[in-house]
């Protein structure tokens, strides 16, 4: 029964969702809309139990002098000190605005922080590219052209060497790379929509517990 | 002041007992909705006024202004009507050039809800066949029908990459993106972490499963628990095998990037919606000489994974991992059905292009969506 009540549960609520997707009546709409309502109502309890594993899990870890137990001590107490700062010291409801303690510790922080993480593209950007221009294959070497030509065609000078260089980047962008992009995307819209059926029909159990899949 | 004025000429109609003449005005219900709205067309006269008030009349009352627009529009959607009451409309000009410009008294028009959205036929028949046959090829694995499918290598290395970590000694970094769950494609990533843990709890192998979503830690939390509980390993799981980290992007990479050079699993598994973390995740991982099976539907990520990784599961390969990993009939079934579908589909986008260059556009204006 464990296992069969969560499967009728998603195969009707999907079944619902389904139906709502090709009948605007409100009869239906309204409560495939107030369905929509309640993934979010559930998502906000989930962040109690989210919570609760990384502060479990954590402060455990630093209990124990775990491996590299400092950076979760750092962690827990950032953790803790930012909603300490965020609940009592950022102007209740308003700890978004300016000024306040929330936002000075987001914007001097994290902001910070979050940047110098995705700045880090553009190193991993120049090793991967190293990488797949390699010419170790005709395959390889088709790409390697492919790749110069758009690079080129990009940027000023592409069009100063040659006028023609443009227009074959844009022609490979808009043919042979929008077919390749094209193709993928329908074989992806068919795995969705097989992947939802599966879900459904209640035949894809490995996302279920107990028994065999 | 323009309220003023629109009962001004509201007076002056409601006065008026015979049709003034005019331009026609078109009120019908608005097609394909949930009711509540009347959609009212008309030509764009010679020369247009400033402003048009709308008026509105119901029976047993009197014509009501319910709206002032743009003298140069040609449409209005009445938002405000209530179902199943007739209702006619006029249009009066208003400001420089509205001077004695009104249309015609509108036929009556009732807004009623809609059963069926009209637009979305096409993407009915399609998923009616897709399911029809879904249930069709369901059916025939049943009965013992087994059909062969190109092998995926992507797939097949999943069993290695964790076969190789068992041999090391070592862990499985499984990622499941950075989409909640209500994303398709993290739903299938719980569903290929269902067939992954089963294989890690058999062989013994540590998993990490860093999730970025609370919902997706719960679901992936019972999915891991669930897997190691089938094939008798109760014993061996561990709360602290899935572990929510945060909802922030970069932040994530942060802790994820962290696991991977701390950690130093042997195989780290790439499966769900990937954005821009995704090279940053991969290239670490590439560095630290994990072998690494990524897979995605999301078209952009994809070279960044072909590059980094070295398995790369793409778009439709992705969503039948489920499928080959479980060798179960059914789903296999699906599988058939989705190649069925994919077939038809190609013979119907060639002779859509077939009969558009011969100049009959019918096909392709079928299939066109909202």
């Amino acid at each position: 029964m464990k296992r069969e009540i969560p499967l009728l549960i998603s195969m009707a609520a999907g079944i619902f969702v389904l139906i709502g997707f090709f009948v605007p009546h409100p009869a239906i709409r309204n409560t495939y809309d107030d369905i929509q309502q309640w993934v979010i109502i559930v998502v906000a309890f989930t962040y109690v139990l989210g919570m609760a594993n990384l502060m479990r899990i954590n402060t455990e870890q630093i209990q124990r002098r775990a491996k590299d137990w400092p950076y979760k001590l750092a962690l827990v107490l950032s953790l803790v000190g930012t909603m300490i700062v965020g609940f009592f010291f950022s102007r209740g409801s308003h700890y978004l605005d300016d000024r306040t303690g929330f936002s000075w510790i987001y914007l001097t922080f994290y902001s910070s922080m979050s940047s110098t993480m995705f700045s880090l593209l553009a190193f991993f950007i120049a090793s991967a590219a190293f990488r797949a221009f390699r010419v170790r294959s005709v395959e390889a070497l088709l790409l390697a052209i492919a790749a110069l030509i758009l690079m080129i065609g990009r940027v000023p000078i592409g069009n100063a060497i040659h006028p023609a260089i443009p227009q074959i980047a844009d022609w490979l962008m808009e043919i042979p790379q929008n077919a390749a992009k094209r193709g993928i995307l329908m074989g992806a819209a068919l795995g969705v929509i097989a992947t939802g059926f599966r879900v459904i029909l209640g035949i894809e159990r490995t996302y279920g517990s107990e028994g065999g899949g | 002041m323009k309220k003023f004025a629109a009962w001004i000429l509201l007076l002056v109609l409601g006065a008026s007992s015979t049709p003034a003449f005019g331009f026609p005005l078109k009120a019908v219900d608005t097609p394909n909705d949930k009711g509540n709205d009347i959609t009212l067309s008309w030509p764009a006269p010679p020369h247009p006024p400033q402003q048009w008030v709308v008026l509105r009349v119901e029976p047993g009352k009197s014509f009501a202004a319910i709206d002032t627009i743009g003298g140069e529009l040609t449409g209005f959607t009445d938002e405000t009507a209530k179902n199943g009451v007739k209702y006619r409309y006029r249009l009066a000009g208003l400001g420089a050039g509205g001077a004695g410009l009104f249309s015609d008294y509108s036929q009556e028009a009732v807004a009623e809800p809609s059963w069926f959205d009209t637009g979305k036929l096409n993407v009915f028949i399609v998923i009616t066949l897709f399911l029809a046959l879904v249930l069709y090829y369901i059916g025939q694995a049943q009965r013992g029908k087994i059909w062969n499918f190109r092998p995926i290598a992507g797939l097949a290395a999943i069993e290695e990459a964790i076969g190789r970590s068992t041999e090391m000694g070592k862990g499985v970094l499984y990622v499941p993106g950075v989409q909640d769950i209500d994303d398709i494609q993290t739903i299938a990533s719980m569903i290929i972490l269902g067939n992954v843990a089963r294989m890690t709890a058999k062989y013994e192998t540590p998993l990490m499963v860093p999730a970025n979503s609370p919902a997706v830690y719960t679901v992936a939390d019972e999915v891991v628990k669930g897997a190691y509980s089938d094939v008798g390993r109760a014993d061996a799981y561990r709360s602290d095998l899935v572990r929510y980290i945060t909802s922030e992007q970069f932040a994530y990479v942060a802790a994820v990037n962290g696991m991977m050079l701390r950690e130093r699993p042997a195989a780290n598994l790439l499966l769900g919606a990937f954005f821009a973390e995704s090279l940053l995740l991969a290239e670490t991982g590439h560095e630290t000489g994990a072998i690494q099976i990524a897979g995605t539907a999301n078209v952009h990520q994809l070279p960044f994974f072909v590059v980094a990784c070295d398995y790369t599961l793409i778009g439709e390969e992705y969503y039948a991992a489920s499928a080959y990993l479980s060798k179960d009939a059914r789903l296999l079934g699906s599988l058939k059905a989705s190649d069925t579908v994919k077939i038809l589909l190609i013979l119907t986008i060639v002779l859509g292009c077939v009969l558009l260059t011969l100049g009959s556009p019918g096909l392709a204006e079928f299939f066109a969506t909202q």
